[in-house]
């Protein structure tokens, strides 16, 4: 047995541990901090042996562990994909473990979350070990089920215990349609083995069958609209930092399954593969952000914008997929490593994100964003590093989100070269869906920081807040440090993504790091090229320009006043705008397809002292369409199949009869 | 090596020069177009210089990013007009952006001035922060289609190489150029918050989109403010140029005639489109704030039509 792979099961297995330790000790004092300490340890282990292994680049190595099933044992590997989603789960998980060890603290129940935190990460590092379909999927039911239980730490709230019921209903759904993929791909013979299975080539029918199942069971994890419904819900009610990791790092658990089955073990795309993720992920990202846009509790607004970003990302993997099913492999490689690098990328800000929204929850008590405001001058470091986080989602050079999405849009204008017509109306549609959700994104987080942090407090919890503690300044610091730099030097991600890309798509991008100046240039210097160092140096010096000369040559006069206020003195911080009117003129203009919304204004006579009243009614289309016949069915079945409960023994005994009379039936008939 | 440098320090200098000009230009030419004398053509620099000598007058509640946002934007904007080619094309650091960059440069720039105008924390900045943002989420996508179709005629998303090839006899007259042409002018009326989208003189405070972000601010942050929005006129106008006029273009290192017609050519071109914005803003009338969509809407179908075509046939 190979001992990096052995070190990496020691993680999970000490994950594990100290998930029991947890949960023998976890009404002692000391025990967030031995808890978040001890995971901290761990993940930063992990993160360095992943690191290790994708920067040295040693190729693939397995083992098998005589655990699971007899005949089968446990089989794990390592190569350059599971590698790299290793440094995405650990290095969340280290920076969440820091944060926690200074937000864990105000955690009223930590027995109900210190247990299950160790448990979660374990969960996330063994799905991406695993390397057989049960190891796989007892993996992924323990990471959904770990998960669980920490969305329902606080399950006296009444909207945590409906999150959590919806949470695990979609979960088991989505396992579900896993194990079917699995079953087609074992196929006959029934190899459990990941190996044998990226041999054995399905049929065109199976392996689109499996496509479509990779689409629900990993789509359902990630947020895939209209399989996005219970992540709205079940996110944000798990404490801040697991609401981090599971809007941060598992949904990128789930890409990484989808891009396993997709890329690795089923070999080459049918055409038609690349259209579907494509549509699917373009509508994902529009439709994410428009409910974002909509929100106003802070967490359930990074929540549907996490929506958007898989939207993003599984539309660079449709990209990637188009091209390499049409014998395209540098453009896939293209494709492919901006979808990476948007994974890591939204990684980073997510977390960022989620410890911001945490800190002001910490600082304030409150998520909704109509009853904060101000905190700017309450959370100086804190807002800083918000900002930072704002800008970075909000795809602004040279923060990273830009970086990633400027590698997505330089894919999009390969694909002329497809040779295929439905692509070629397909993808520049897709491309102005993704320009529309990053111009969206951008209003979302302007809406966001600006409500949030800016203006004056709108209530008295907002107006006595306190800077959050040193361990969370920390962790969030390091996020937005890096967040610049992934930003600034885009060309050293891309080429560490090199190990990843040459065995999934069959080529890689060309070298960065060689390029002068640090540039990336994907194709040629004369079609493109971005630098995010000098583009950063240009604005510090120009703004540094700027500055010097207004303090040299300008008035150095200063006033504080009172604001403008056409005259009426002493406006109530209630007169802002508010985060629902923020949005309204971007919901009356996508409002009417997006949401089916409606305004009404009932405006009284003249003279009559009753206050207008100003009514919107909006709906969530995808709940409305999708969920409700289906939870009208199953409500009307289970009625209807209720009387079975009341039945007399005859009866009973009648209908076993009956069973049995049409089972021999069958079995007679059965040729 | 040091007269690329010297090219690319004098067209960020030019840009940086000529803006307050060519804005004093469109306000002299609206001005007379009804018949008014109008101001100096030098008024915005004296504007400017104004504005900086005055002193700044800072709400209550207004925070460090008040304060930084003007030098921000100012460097977004100028950094952005600095890349576009002007008079000469494979500038120095031409490689460092390509159009898309030049855009998100714009965003970041609008993305600060829309916090700015929910900082203070009135109902005047929050109103223009929200409504700039409605614009913005039409007008971005809408460029970027425009930026595609040129990519794909063009092979780049390098202004440099883009106006190389527009350049060249080999583009002629295309249907997917005249509707990007149209949808281009379309965004730059509304990212300049011109006429008919926004009025850039109005101070009526529930017409203004532009103006009521900015709102709070005064002397030398208000003196970035407005150079950057000169900046960005030009910009715009640059781009215009040099993608759709791209005859006299220097192409690098050809010596101090090929510059000096460069530079001719330029300011023939700046004149012609400055008269012609001029005649446009006056012909026509200001628009409610929700048919900005429509508008908008009409230049990203525009644009999304131009692509598809070319998506279609590399020959329309």
């Amino acid at each position: 047995m190979n001992s990096t792979v052995a070190l990496l099961l020691c993680g999970p297995a000490a994950f594990l541990a100290t998930a029991i330790m947890a949960a023998a000790a976890s009404r002692l004092a000391a025990a967030t901090r031995l808890v978040y300490g001890a995971t901290l340890v761990i993940s930063a282990v992990m993160l360095t042996t992943a690191a290790g292994h994708l920067a040295g680049n040693p190729g693939e190595v397995s083992a098998t562990l005589p655990l699971g099933l007899p005949w089968t044992g446990a089989r794990f590997r390592l190569d350059g994909l599971s590698a790299f989603f290793l440094v995405v789960v650990n290095l969340g998980g280290t920076i969440t473990s820091l944060y926690g060890l200074g937000y864990g603290r105000h955690e009223s129940q930590p027995h109900r979350v210190l247990p299950f935190y160790p448990a979660f990460l374990a969960g996330m590092n063994l799905v991406v070990l695993a390397n057989d379909a049960f190891s796989f999927l007892l993996s992924w039911e323990f990471m959904s089920l770990a998960s669980w239980a920490l969305v329902m730490a606080h399950h006296r709230d009444e909207a945590n215990r409906r999150a959590g019921y919806i949470y695990l209903v979609m979960a088991s759904f989505g396992t579900m349609a896993l194990l079917l993929a699995f079953g087609l791909l074992a196929g006959p013979a029934g190899t459990y083995a990941f190996d044998a299975m990226r041999t054995a080539h399905p049929g065109p029918f199976a392996a689109g069958a499996v496509l479509v199942l990779m689409l629900l069971g990993a789509g359902s994890k990630a947020g895939l609209v209209p399989l996005h419904a219970w992540l709205p819900l079940a996110h944000p009610a798990a404490p801040s930092h697991v609401s981090a990791l599971m809007s941060g790092i598992m949904t990128k658990v789930a890409v990484y399954g989808f891009v396993r089955v997709v890329f690795d073990l089923l070999g080459e795309p049918a055409w038609w593969s690349g259209v579907a993720v494509l549509l699917i992920g373009g509508v994902t990202a529009v439709l994410g952000i428009l409910h974002a846009l909509m929100e106003r509790d802070l967490k359930r607004l990074l929540a549907y914008s996490t929506i958007e970003n898989i939207g993003v990302i599984f539309t660079s993997l449709g990209l990637a997929l188009a091209f390499k099913a049409h014998g395209m492999p540098s453009a896939a490689a293209l494709a492919f490593t901006a979808a990476l690098f948007h994974v890591l990328n939204h990684s980073f800000f997510k977390s960022l994100l989620f410890f911001g929204a945490g800190a002001v929850l910490s600082a304030t008590g409150e998520r909704d964003m109509e009853k904060l405001g101000g905190l700017i001058h309450r959370l100086p470091v804190t807002s800083f590093v918000f900002l930072i986080g704002c800008v970075s989602i909000s795809a602004l050079p040279p923060f990273n989100g830009f970086a990633s999405e400027w590698l997505v849009f330089q894919a999009i204008l390969r694909s002329p070269e497809l040779p295929q017509w439905g692509l070629k109306v397909i993808v520049p549609a897709v491309g102005g869906m993704l320009a529309l959700s990053a111009a969206l994104a951008a209003a979302c987080f302007v809406k966001a920081f600006g409500i949030t942090f800016l203006g004056r407090a709108r209530s008295a919890a907002a107006e006595r807040a306190h800077e959050v503690d040193r361990w969370s300044l920390a962790a969030m610091a390091v996020l937005a440090a890096l967040c610049l730099l992934a930003g600034i030097l885009p060309g050293f991600v891309i080429d560490s993504l090199s190990t990843v890309t040459l065995p999934l798509v069959g080529e890689r991008m060309p070298v960065q790091m060689a390029q002068p100046w640090l540039s990336i240039v994907p194709i040629a210097e004369s079609r493109s090229s971005y630098n995010g160092l000098l583009v950063f140096v240009f604005i510090t010096i120009s703004a540094s320009l700027a500055a010097f000369f207004i303090h040299r040559f300008a008035s150095h006069a200063l006033r504080r006043g009172i604001a403008w206020g056409c005259g009426f003195p002493d406006a109530v911080p209630a007169a802002q705008y508010t985060a629902v009117s923020f949005a309204q003129p971007i919901r009356r203009v996508f409002g009417g397809f997006a949401f089916r919304s409606r305004e009404t204004v009932d405006m009284p006579a003249p003279g009559a002292l009753e206050p207008a009243r100003l009514k919107v009614e909006m709906h969530d289309v995808a709940w409305e369409t999708f969920y409700q016949p289906i939870t009208g069915a199953i409500d009307f079945t289970t009625e209807r199949l209720n009387h079975l409960q009341f039945l007399t023994i005859r009866r009973y005994l009648t209908l076993v009869f009956l069973y049995l009379i049409i089972l021999l039936l069958v079995l007679a008939l059965w040729p | 090596m040091i007269s690329q440098l010297a090219v690319q320090g004098a067209q960020m200098l030019v840009v940086l020069l000529l803006a307050p000009l060519l804005i004093g230009f469109v306000r002299k030419a609206k001005a007379r177009l009804v018949r008014r004398q109008g101001p100096s053509l030098i008024q915005p620099y004296r504007d400017l210089v104004r504005l900086m000598r005055k002193e700044v007058v800072l709400a209550e509640n207004a925070s460090w990013l008040f304060r930084v946002t003007p030098y921000l934007i100012f460097a977004a904007t100028w950094v952005a007009a600095a890349l576009v080619p002007t008079f000469a094309t494979g500038l120095e650091f031409s490689w460092t952006a390509d159009l898309i960059v030049i855009v998100a440069l714009l965003g970041s720039a609008r993305f600060f001035q829309a916090l700015a105008g929910m900082d203070v924390g009135t109902s005047f900045g929050g109103l223009g922060a929200s409504r700039e943002v409605m614009i913005a989420s039409l007008a971005e996508p809408a460029m970027l289609l425009i930026v595609f179709s040129l990519a794909l005629l063009a092979g780049a998303t390098q202004l440099s190489t883009v106006a190389a090839f527009m350049g060249s006899p080999e583009v002629g007259l295309r249907v997917s150029l005249g509707m990007s042409l149209i949808a281009l002018v379309m965004v730059a009326i509304a990212e300049n918050a011109r006429i008919p989208v926004d009025n850039p003189a109005t101070h009526l405070e529930l017409t203004m989109v532009h103006e009521a972000m900015i709102l709070e601010y005064s002397g030398r942050h208000l003196a970035m403010i407005e150079l950057a929005t000169f900046l960005k006129l030009l910009l715009y106008m640059s781009l215009i140029s040099c993608v759709f006029l791209p005859w006299g273009l220097d192409s690098g290192g050809t010596g101090p005639k090929s510059l000096a017609i460069g530079v001719a050519a330029y300011l023939c071109k700046l004149t012609v489109l400055a008269i012609l914005l001029a005649v446009f803003e006056t012909a026509v009338a200001k628009m409610r704030v929700f048919r900005v969509p429509d508008f908008l809407g009409a230049a990203l179908m525009l644009a999304l039509l131009g692509t598809l075509l070319l998506f279609v046939s590399r020959s329309l």
